[in-house]
């Protein structure tokens, strides 16, 4: 016996609407969110008090930025999937919980470019 | 067909208290919080990229009381989150959900976030001190 309603076969999707791409894309930036986070406070720690001359340095170091850019990438898609489903889990109605969603994804978004920018501005001498 | 008739679980009030359930909330809660935290990452990297006065500013609203409480209240809330997704992924692999098991190993996780964070904050004070 099958729990499923006849219009769920039909479809073949559940009441999410889409298979498993949120569920597998948070534990794939979660893994790799694992190293990176436990490099940038190791990387915060070594420039505890550090001056802007010295930080500014820190991020031209190439290895430090494409590091600092996985951080950046990981870290707003592993984000903007989790407050999604705390926005659906809490707003029910229809168009505020699309609102909600598109203004925290564009949120996401807009931060993660400016952080990228930030990275690649004070990396390539800027 | 009806779907009308069939029984709705109980609300959260109606279960007894229990540690893992707690676990869970505070995990989805330091989720939020490190969202919240992100806004000064960028803050710090824009400050960076714009100069010497700007980062200087970031700089002196971070070493502020208000902005080092905050600053702590991070520290943790990334360790917990962090040791909490390592318990959520080894989940994942079907294993850990008996009771008891699932209860200690929040132990650890809450344990584990607290050390770590003091570690932390030594070693930055430490380091602080040095330079």
């Amino acid at each position: 016996m099958s729990l499923r309603s006849p219009l769920g076969r039909v479809r073949g999707l559940g009441s999410a609407k889409t298979g498993t791409d949120h569920f597998w894309a948070q534990r794939v930036t979660a893994v790799a969110l694992v190293p990176l986070t436990l490099w940038f406070v190791y990387a915060l720690l070594s420039l505890a008090g550090a001056d802007y001359a010295t930080v500014s340095a820190w991020l031209r170091s190439p290895v430090n930025a494409v590091l600092m850019l996985a951080l950046i990438v990981a870290t707003f898609h592993h984000m903007q999937l989790g407050l999604q489903v705390v926005i659906e889990d809490y707003i029910h109605g229809e168009g505020i919980k699309i609102a909600c969603l598109m203004i925290m994804k564009g949120g996401s978004l807009l931060l993660a470019v400016a952080a990228a920018f930030a990275v690649l501005k004070v990396a390539f001498g800027g | 067909m009806s779907n009308g008739d069939r029984p709705l679980s109980p609300h959260l009030q109606i279960y007894e208290f229990s540690w893992t359930m707690a676990f869970s909330i505070i995990h989805r809660a330091t989720g939020v919080g490190l969202a919240g935290g992100t806004l000064l990452m960028v803050w710090w990297l824009m400050a960076l990229a714009d100069g010497p006065a700007s980062f200087d500013l970031v700089q002196s609203v971070v070493g502020s009381w208000f902005g080092l409480l905050c600053l702590l209240g991070w520290t943790w809330a990334l360790f917990y989150h962090l040791c909490n997704g390592i318990r959520h992924l080894f989940w994942d692999t079907g294993r850990g959900f008996e009771l008891n098991t699932a209860r200690d190993s929040g132990y650890v996780v809450c344990a584990a976030s607290v050390v770590l964070t003091g570690l932390t904050w030594l070693t930055g004070m430490a380091m602080g001190a040095l330079l």
